[in-house]
């Protein structure tokens, strides 16, 4: 069985953001990025589900600017067999990404697409969903628990109030949550093999998508800053500034 | 212009966050229809009946809809949406499920957990991790939208809206429901909660989540906890708060034992007042919180609960 991974070059996640003085964006000049930690979820699953005679191709997608190949080397060097970038230019959105993708599962044929729940970038928390729309396949997302079992696979999800499980028709496409698994460091001699792993490289113009935005980004904005509060010595005076200033306890 | 608003609920009670969800949906302006799409949930569509602002119910009561999987559930949205011009969900786990696959059906963007409204086709939502917040016009003709029920106030319930049946059945036949298992819990939920108590790494350990208990008790507050101590095993995932977790925005957030990563304050920095128990001084979450105070828990914790 063949499983596709798409991933997405971000902001690494420790990094404290600015945003522009003329508030267009957020500003990405100089910062370090990194592949999405729930991206790098996806792919250490993928790379289980090999491990366990489950699949038997890995293959690793990104849509982006050459850039975006670096996190596909990682991808790589993790254990994906093959990557494709699809270079594309610019700010695409998360259905414009799911059409992308809903070209290469076509191509590709894969049993299982396994995607990050949300990028830590825009926070949207759509695409693996819009995919799973566009191809008409079953959706288990937020997983915590992948088992394959013969034509369908059982996924684990983080719901509300705790955990639920449901069966889907392979193929099927998955999203990540954190607990699914803790992802592996890349060896230095997988980073140098990975080097010698084929990317190939599409153009996203190529495949006759309409990728024009539908929705504007009129501006972004730091977030009101809280004022600085007070340090209390004792638990005594902590309840009674709850009680008398803040009111919040009675 | 109409809305419909798709209620959150377990088939017996409808979640408080739809009543935020109607107030943001009230702020686009427009006739709303609140849509209760469940197995035997009658209750709930009485109960939705109810909702200020809300001029009809629709009631789709059919075994399909018992989980609300996101295969059926974009199926019906999808169908429904015809006659509206908005579709607004609550940016909790089921909205956040089913909403993109309706807007990748009706092919419109989605605009994601939304915490204000400039005007029916203008929005304002956080991104990455809260640390920027983004306002965002929709040019699609549908609007397809999930609500942070944080950034609205809950509307009233003393309204008597009409309840009309459908009994369209989308089943999509390619997902089926296995089992659940839910976290039992007296305590308030998390999400609705005035007042959140949440540890950290510093607990050390599950047992130590007992001395939450008591403070939580007295204050009648829910106990929430931080990446750290969900990834070390200490409590369940379903009591995370942060930026994959749950978003809170409480009168009143005692965080203890947490350092505060950028994570864990997209989760929480909305709250009106936050306190810090930290042993730590140079302990990031100082400088979000009003009141903090640098002491051992485990020695401010029993304390605490004795002088409440």
């Amino acid at each position: 069985m063949k499983v596709l991974v798409p991933i997405k070059r971000v902001i690494d996640y420790n990094v404290k953001v600015r945003v522009k003085p003329d508030n267009s964006n957020v500003d990405l000049a100089n910062v370090k990025m990194a592949i999405n930690p729930f991206c790098e979820i996806a792919v250490e699953e993928a790379v289980r589900l090999k491990e366990a005679g489950n699949a038997t191709e890995v293959i690793a997608v990104s849509i982006g600017d050459k850039s975006c190949q670096e996190q596909l080397r990682t991808a790589l060097a993790l254990g994906a067999d093959r990557a494709i970038q699809i270079e594309a230019e610019g700010e695409l959105d998360s259905l414009n990404i799911a059409k992308l993708l809903q070209k290469v599962v076509e191509e590709e044929q894969p049993q299982l697409v396994i995607l990050g729940k949300q990028s830590i970038d825009s926070d949207n928390n759509q695409t693996g969903q819009m995919l799973a729309a566009l191809t008409g396949l079953a959706q288990g997302t937020f997983a915590s628990e992948v088992k394959i079992d013969g034509d369908k696979v059982n996924v684990t999800r983080e719901v509300d109030g705790g955990l639920q499980t449901v069966a889907l028709n392979l193929p099927a496409i998955v999203t990540t949550d954190l607990r699914l698994n803790e992802p592996r460091y890349a060896s230095l001699p997988n980073i140098m093999k990975a080097k010698r792993k084929p990317l190939d490289v599409k153009s996203a113009a190529d495949f006759g998508i309409d990728l024009s935005l539908r929705t504007k980004v009129l501006k972004v904005t730091p977030p009101a800053e809280r004022e600085a509060g007070i340090v209390v010595e004792t638990v005594d005076e902590l309840v009674e500034k709850l009680k008398n200033e803040a009111k919040v306890i009675s | 212009m109409s809305i419909l608003v798709i209620a959150e609920h377990d088939n017996s009670t409808l979640k408080a966050e739809t009543l935020k969800t109607v107030a943001a949906a009230q702020a686009m302006g427009g006739d709303i229809t609140l849509l209760v799409a469940g197995s035997n949930c009658q209750a709930v569509a009485d109960a939705a009946s109810k909702v200020n602002g809300v001029s009809k119910v629709l009631l789709c009561d059919n075994a399909a809809y018992e989980h609300q999987l996101a295969e059926n559930m974009s199926l019906l949205v999808t169908e429904l949406a015809a006659d509206y011009d908005h579709i607004v969900a609550t940016a909790l786990t089921t909205g956040k499920n089913f909403m993109p696959r309706v807007a990748a059906l009706l092919d419109v963007a989605q605009v994601s957990d939304i915490i204000a409204v400039e005007s029916a086709d203008t929005f304002v939502r956080p991104i990455y991790a809260g640390n920027a917040i983004a306002t965002v016009q929709s040019l699609d003709a549908k609007k397809v939208i999930t609500v942070r029920a944080t950034g609205f106030d809950a509307v009233a319930t003393d309204d008597n809206a009409s309840i009309e049946t459908i009994d369209t059945v989308c089943d999509a036949g390619t997902s089926s429901h296995v089992s659940d298992e839910l976290t039992e819990s007296e305590r308030p939920d998390l999400g609705a909660a005035s007042i959140v108590i949440s540890g950290g790494r510093g607990m050390q350990n599950g047992e130590n989540f007992s001395l939450l208990e008591g403070i939580a008790d007295k204050l009648g507050a829910a106990i929430g906890a931080s990446r750290a101590a969900v990834d070390a095993g200490f409590v369940p995932n379903d009591m995370q708060v942060g930026q994959t977790g749950k978003i809170v925005a409480p009168d009143l957030y005692i965080a203890v034992g947490i350092s505060g990563a950028i994570q864990h304050l997209a989760g929480m920095k909305d709250s009106k007042v936050i306190v810090a128990i930290n042993k730590d001084p140079e302990a990031p979450i100082f400088q979000v919180a009003d009141y903090g105070i640098v002491a051992d828990l485990f020695d401010a914790l029993p304390e605490l609960e004795s002088k409440l």
